[in-house]
């Protein structure tokens, strides 16, 4: 579905990504993985078209993406860091998303808005929320017009217990229903039940690509953080991985 | 396109600085004819209004307009639009409420104590010095990342045109006095929009004789139909150029 073709991005002198390829097909959850700074934001950003690789190509259901625009109707996007105009109230935001994503035709979904509670404080000017507010005001916007893809980047960073709980439940739900679903996290504990395969970086490389069972397989961990952990540890079956696995 | 216009649009008339400027500019011009003895007087007391504040006003609005703006340009970018018509419609947005504002500080004054041809022109190049520069503030704006930076460059082009630009003028035409530079100053009043609109509004006033031959020189050039279209394509060409450049960096930027 999302193909990336020999991407590099330089910010700088740092390689924020090199040389990275890679297939992301529907139905999968992918736990992108990897130390701060190792170019998991780059990478997403990239493929919503916010940040322009130095070489390399976007393929979008086999289309090339580099001009184009349209794709984006079929991205739910969840930053890390939702910044919004600060003088907009939440129900402003709301209306012009609608506004501007309504060609496609879609009935813009509000269960996140009533379940976080979003709809008693739409009056409230974007600059006034929390971040933990302002993280739910992203989570309702990524998931509202029902896209194909979602991109999450650290979507529970900063939520209460309960909205958090929510959002993955949410999160399994739309997995269940085939769609593409890319998420970055460091609480790797709550990814335990919804991915399906795990991607590791590290300088702007893949260190490992790998579904999540055969990982588990090759470590003899149950949970997610173990075979981590013990992957990254010992060098020996990481190190293999360092090339591309084809998947 | 026209969402996004929108949305910009009613988010600068809700700030109050467009709103002070536009009071500001109606105090000056009514202040001014009101305080001149002939609406003539007026009329030149307010060209250089025009000519400096305005410029100025835009220029650092602009600038510090787009900068301020970064959340929604950012939120908009990871949309399905393109990034052309975001810019495009920052561009419109300010250009149409500075202009608005200008439209009832000056134009609506001067329709009152002035509605003449002279009238005309000096609205017409106040409105279109005020997309120039707004133009200019664009450009400003893909030059660097850094606020500060930015509104400095904005504010070092205005002084350019407005003073710097006009004292190496005066250093050539020191310089070069033995010749004849008649032609060469009507081609160099091109290279700054700020020159461009001030030769056309004096010599709508009839003080072009002051000037003495060169004045003579730009009347021939700048009173017929075609040199004031010339001089106004040449305003519009201020507007495209600096915008087109600006566009082609915000098409690169990484948010």
């Amino acid at each position: 579905m999302i193909e990336l073709k020999n991407i590099s991005k330089r910010f700088g002198r740092l390689q924020v990504l090199d040389n990275v390829n890679t297939t992301f097909r529907e139905g999968e959850c992918i736990a992108l993985l990897g130390p701060n700074g190792c170019g998991k934001t780059t990478m997403i950003k990239t493929i919503l078209g916010m940040v322009v690789p130095d070489s390399g190509q976007i393929l979008f259901n086999g289309q090339k993406v580099n001009n184009d625009w349209k794709y984006r109707s079929q991205i739910g996007y969840m930053p890390q860091i939702g910044r919004y105009p600060e003088n907009m109230t939440i129900a402003h935001i709301i209306e012009m998303m609608k506004d501007i994503r309504k060609e496609g035709g879609v009935v813009p979904d509000d269960e996140l808005i009533k379940r976080f509670g979003l709809d008693t404080m739409m009056d409230k000017k974007m600059r006034t929320l929390s971040g933990g507010t302002t993280q739910k005001v992203s989570a309702a916007l990524a998931f509202m017009f029902k896209p194909s893809v979602l991109i999450l980047d650290e979507p529970t960073a900063g939520l209460d217990p309960v909205s958090s709980e929510t959002l993955k439940e949410r999160i399994i739900r739309e997995k269940d229903k085939g769609k593409l679903i890319l998420i970055t996290s460091h609480i790797l504990s709550e990814l335990d039940d919804m991915v399906t395969k795990v991607i590791y970086m590290n300088e702007g490389n893949f260190l490992f690509e790998r579904p999540l069972a055969e990982l588990k397989e090759i470590t003899g961990e149950e949970k997610l953080s173990r075979a981590v952990a013990k992957i990254m540890g010992n060098k020996s079956i990481g190190r293999p991985s360092n090339q591309m696995q084809p998947v | 396109m026209k969402k996004i216009l929108k949305y910009v649009i009613v988010d600068i008339i809700q700030n109050k600085i467009v709103v002070i400027y536009t009071a500001l500019l109606l105090l000056i011009s009514l202040s001014v004819f009101n305080l001149e003895s002939s609406a003539a007087k007026g009329m030149a007391s307010l060209l250089n209004l025009i000519l400096l504040v305005v410029p100025l006003v835009c220029v650092i609005f602009s600038t510090i307009y787009v900068y301020n703006s970064s959340e929604f340009t950012e939120l908009l970018v990871s949309q399905p639009l393109k990034r052309k018509t975001i810019w495009l419609s920052l561009f419109g947005g300010l250009a149409t409420s500075l202009s608005l504002a200008f439209l009832i500080g000056v134009g609506v004054p001067v329709m009152l104590y002035h509605a003449d041809p002279t009238g005309l022109v000096l609205i017409l190049s106040g409105l279109f010095l005020t997309v120039v520069f707004v133009s200019i503030a664009f450009l400003a704006v893909g030059w660097t990342r850094d606020k500060a930076k930015g509104i400095g460059w904005a504010i070092a082009l205005w002084l350019f045109f407005a003073l710097i630009f006009d004292a190496l003028v005066l250093f050539l035409l020191f310089q070069f006095q033995d010749y004849p530079l008649e032609n060469a100053m009507v081609v160099m009043s091109f290279f700054n929009p700020i020159d461009l609109s001030r030769v056309q509004i004096l010599l709508q006033m009839d003080i072009s004789a002051l000037m003495g031959y060169t004045g003579a020189v730009f009347r021939e050039f700048f009173g017929s139909t075609t040199g004031i279209l010339i001089s106004f394509f040449g305003l519009l060409i201020w507007i495209v150029i600096p915008l087109l450049f600006s566009l082609r960096s915000f098409k690169r930027k990484d948010m």
